[in-house]
């Protein structure tokens, strides 16, 4: 350990060199990088994301109105205000896109995990802070092709962020899958590069760097989230990369990876032997992992800040680490419960229903776990401990309604319908937007040394759950009633003109959802500047991050790093007049750890 | 220009507001009130979230019970047509039974703990860290109760799937193209000649590239709509000719995707014709209600001077469940469910391929 401090030593002396683009543009400090991946990530592919999801809820309330905001915001793409059929598959596929690769998984582990991991492990950067820059930098590139793609002539990628070929390798299929599905590819595969690098970073920074004392089993839960997630990444999104480079080859250079047989538009194509299930496999070999990529951090967070502002020691701390494990394990396992009717072999069909259903029970004890940690608790609502409550919230009634889809007999006549869509935008979707902006609100005096504004905190946070719920909760019934996802329009089928206006329910919803994100967006921006100045410790936390400089300088503590006697949830602990005890208080002498 | 203004709109609001709140917060500072401006959460936060907690907790409650009032016929968990979705219906709503129990206690723990402990200056929380009973509890309970469901659904689930059962089944195949449906009959035989979308030939009226020379495709009737006769085993064959669809019956509890380059299978056993199902109390409701709103549409569609809408009665449909561009929305086949001596009167009407092949030089 002695050899570490003198390292952290010299490292200092680097300190004063910094320009303005060392600082600000390719900045090597941690805590810039996790707050461009914020920038970037969360609040412009978040816009983004949301205006798109506006643009499909309106256009399936009111199919046949023209409507001035297609007109201004599509433009070409909405003659006279009526949304084209083609765009609105573009806008389903960018939406997903986005939001779920970009927002929810570079913008949340990429802000949290660059914040977090060095100041509450107590390290003074990450383990190699060149990679870090050209990550996020990767990650930048990969965010310019993807919204570049959007303005292309033919449009952009329309086959569902899934991209299934053959439909996302045929020209002739769809316009989208022209220059527009081939930026796609590409914005991926760099996109995948910057994970990897990120990932492994945090991985080589959580084995190498805890600070003395700082044990496996003292890191706090969030990090815990971290270390699962980067190795999830690490071991899926290579495979998603090679099934993106093989259809690349399928698209441009002929081979037949993932087509066979195939008449369309009057003329017969060479390809013969591929199998777009092939696809489909590496496809959700990162897919479902992906989902769990998104949800750990989440819960990682949302631990973190219920056991803070309940004053209570998070429930079961041991248990909490064996679920994610098992999660971790259970998420690469369990790919096949999206294939169960694509006639891949029922008997396989069997085998992922099996390991499916058993994620249930890593879910439920976490589940278990928040709501007992409430019990005798010391509440207090602030703005961030609100969406760590919703998260449990909605964790539990998106996750239930998985018992439905990973039955395989019962997946056949939900699959693909909006019971689907309900499902995961609960239970990843919301939830994992619950958990970041749970963090914003927790970790803003961290990223910024200011206070974000609670009452529009509330406000935000009240609106946006009610709307959630009006969202996603009816959406459950009209996927029971048959009504498949991804349809244009509705109003071609009789069958489901009894869900019109339940439609336009979920649609009103969505779009109040939409708009009072602008107060949050005017709060953060607000206090970035002129929010009220934070104190050391706002939350009274007793993670390490709360004891580093408040000023963002390199290296994060003007002194030594302290070192860790105690686990990271002294809470409320008897003995001590103050209810929390920091983990880097010594324990008093016959004191028990926990 | 609208769109300038509609901009300009949203600016100014936005403006209203911030200078609104400005105001508000130096009118309070005038008048001499002492402000909290921490930003943290004090004793009347607490008091006012908590209770709106409880609130939240009703409003959940609330949508459930509305939903399933609006909805509480299921019409995709009742009156399967269907020998196996009579199965898949129980499994269903025992599942949901489940759901709602779990969902019900969980979400009352959640906001009513919320509410019960929330903060107060001068309290302190209970330092309590874990406890291995409670935790066996609850790991064991739910292994159970899923253990229980996952032998059950894994049942359902073989027995929908076993094809090999019905050697007598008719065999049917479900043809998928953008943006429409085929289906070929086997004819007489029973068996399907073989096909390869490269032997379409559309000059030929050949379009499910069937095989001339296979003895077995002479008698193969390719139709648009989709006739079974009731209480007979259909064994479909789903192919497709360009991008990936899915067969998706939801009358029936099936759905099968379309894969070009290889055959898909689906067995099913239709058990209530056309006539049956549209005589059911459920579905009579329903076509009450959606002919109400067609209705009032075609009287908005006739101010406007346009046709009105069609008054609708129920008919069984095949869609297309998997995303396949343009006209994916509108991708469907209406599926008649008769009694045999109905079908083998429609079926014997239909040209059979050989005779519908247009001879060519």
């Amino acid at each position: 350990m002695s050899e570490y401090i003198e390292f952290d030593k010299d490292h200092h002396e680097h300190h004063s060199k910094e320009t303005f683009i060392t600082k600000w543009i390719f900045s090597q400090d941690h805590k810039m990088i996790a707050k461009q991946y914020l920038f970037t990530g969360v609040i412009f592919m978040g816009i983004i994301g949301i205006v798109m999801s506006s643009l499909m809820r309106m256009q399936l309330a009111w199919p046949e109105e023209p409507n001035v905001i297609f007109e201004f915001l599509l433009g070409k793409w909405a003659p006279e205000g009526v949304m084209d059929a083609d765009i609105y598959l573009a806008l389903v596929t960018m939406h997903g896109t986005i939001m779920v690769f970009f927002v929810l998984t570079a913008g949340l582990s990429g802000t949290f995990s660059n914040l977090l991991i060095p100041l509450q492990l107590g390290a003074r950067d990450m383990a190699t802070g060149f990679l870090n820059m050209i990550a996020y930098w990767l990650f930048f590139v990969s965010t310019v092709l993807m919204v570049a793609s959007i303005f292309v002539e033919a449009g952009p990628a329309a086959a569902g962020w899934t991209i299934y070929p053959p439909l996302s390798a045929l020209e002739l299929a769809q316009p989208g899958s022209g220059l527009g599905m081939t930026l796609w590819l590409v914005s991926m595969a760099v996109f995948i590069a910057s994970s990897l690098l990120g990932s492994l970073n945090y991985i080589v920074t959580i084995i190498n760097l805890r600070t003395k004392g700082m044990s496996l089993t003292r890191m706090p839960l969030t990090i815990w989230a971290f270390f699962v997630t980067a190795i999830l990444g690490v071991v899926s999104f290579p495979v998603l990369l090679s099934a993106a480079l093989l259809l690349i080859m399928d698209r441009s250079f002929g081979t037949s990876f993932f087509l066979s047989d195939i008449f369309i538009q009057g003329e017969v194509l060479h390809y013969q032997g591929g199998s777009p299930i092939l696809f489909e496999h590496l496809f959700w070999f990162l897919g479902h992992p992906e989902v769990y990529i998104v949800i750990l951090p989440a819960l990682g967070i949302a631990s973190e800040v219920i056991a803070t502002h309940s004053r209570k020691p998070i429930f079961g701390y041991k248990a909490m680490i064996m679920s994610i494990l098992a999660i971790g394990f259970l998420s690469v396992v369990v790919w096949g419960h999206h294939m169960f009717i694509t006639g891949m072999n029922p008997f396989l069909g069997s085998v992922f229903t099996f390991t499916t259903l058993l994620i249930a029970i890593p879910s439920a004890v976490k589940a278990f776990n928040y709501i007992a940690t409430l019990w005798k608790g010391n509440i207090q609502f602030n703005p961030a401990m609100l969406f760590a409550i919703a998260f449990v919230s909605t964790f539990i009634t998106g996750g239930v309604t998985g018992l439905i889809l990973g039955d395989s007999a019962l997946d056949i006549n939900v699959h693909d319908t909006y019971f689907v869509v309900a499902h995961f935008h609960l239970v990843m979707g919301i939830s994992a937007l619950y958990g970041m902006l749970a963090g914003i609100y927790h970790w803003f005096p961290k990223l910024f040394q200011r206070m974000m504004n609670k009452n529009l905190g509330y406000i935000h946070f009240w609106v946006t759950a009610i709307c959630a719920y009006g969202v996603f909760f009816p959406m459950h019934f009209i996927g029971m009633a048959g009504l498949p996802r991804r349809y244009y329009t509705n109003s071609n089928f009789p069958l489901f003109d009894d869900l019109a206006d339940t439609n336009t329910i979920i649609t009103v919803f969505a779009i109040i959802g939409a708009l009072v994100q602008i107060v949050f967006l005017y709060n953060f921006i607000y206090s970035i500047f002129y929010g009220k100045r934070a104190p050391q410790n706002p939350w009274n936390s007793t993670t390490l991050e709360w004891t580093a400089a408040m000023e963002h300088i390199h290296g994060n503590w003007r002194g030594k790093i302290p070192e860790v006697y105690r686990w990271p949830y002294d809470y409320s602990k008897p003995g001590y007049k103050e209810d929390f005890v920091p983990q880097h208080i010594p324990l008093k002498k016959g004191e028990e750890e926990y | 220009m609208i769109t300038l203004f509609i901009t300009l709109i949203l600016i100014f609001i936005s403006i209203a507001i911030w200078q609104m709140i400005k105001i508000f917060d130096l009118s309070r500072a005038l008048k001499g009130e002492k402000i909290d401006d921490s930003q943290i959460a004090n004793d009347k936060d607490n008091r006012v979230n908590a209770r709106l907690m409880l609130g939240f907790l009703a409003f959940i409650y609330g949508i459930t019970i509305i939903c399933i009032i609006k909805y509480g016929h299921f019409p995709l968990i009742t009156d399967a047509a269907s020998e196996h979705g009579i199965k898949n219906d129980t499994l269903m709503i025992s599942t949901l039974v489940l759901i709602f129990i779990v969902q019900t206690i969980t979400q009352f723990a959640l906001h009513y703990f919320a509410y019960r402990y929330k903060g107060q200056k001068g309290n302190k929380a209970l330092f309590y860290t874990d406890n291995h009973k409670l935790e066996i509890i609850w790991t064991t309970i739910p292994a159970v109760v899923l253990t229980g469901f996952i032998t059950y659904g894994l049942l359902t689930w073989a027995d929908v799937m076993n094809i090999s059962q019905d050697d007598d089944a008719m065999v049917v195949e479900l043809y998928a193209q953008q943006f429409n449906w085929k289906a070929r009959y086997a004819g007489n035989d029973n068996s399907l000649g073989k096909s390869n979308v490269r032997l379409i030939d559309i000059d030929r009226a050949n379009i499910l590239g069937i095989d001339e020379s296979d003895p077995n495709a002479s008698d193969d009737i390719i139709t648009t709509e989709l006739h079974l006769p009731v209480n007979k085993p259909v064994l479909f064959k789903m192919r497709s000719q360009d991008v990936l669809h899915s067969a998706y019956m939801p009358h029936f509890r099936a759905q099968m995707n379309c894969v070009p380059g290889m055959v898909t299978q689906f067995l099913l056993t239709p058990n209530m014709t056309t006539e049956e199902m549209r005589n059911t109390p459920s579905m009579i409701d329903k076509v009450i209600t959606i002919n109400k709103i067609r209705d009032e549409k075609s009287k908005e569609l006739i101010k406007k001077g346009e046709e009105p809408l069609d008054p609708y009665d129920f008919d069984y449909v095949l869609l297309c469940n998997k995303i396949c561009g343009k006209s994916h929305y509108n991708m469907q086949m209406k599926i008649i469910v008769e009694s045999q001596e109905d079908f083998d009167k429609w079926i014997n009407q239909q040209t059979v391929f050989k005779n519908s092949l247009i001879a060519q030089n």
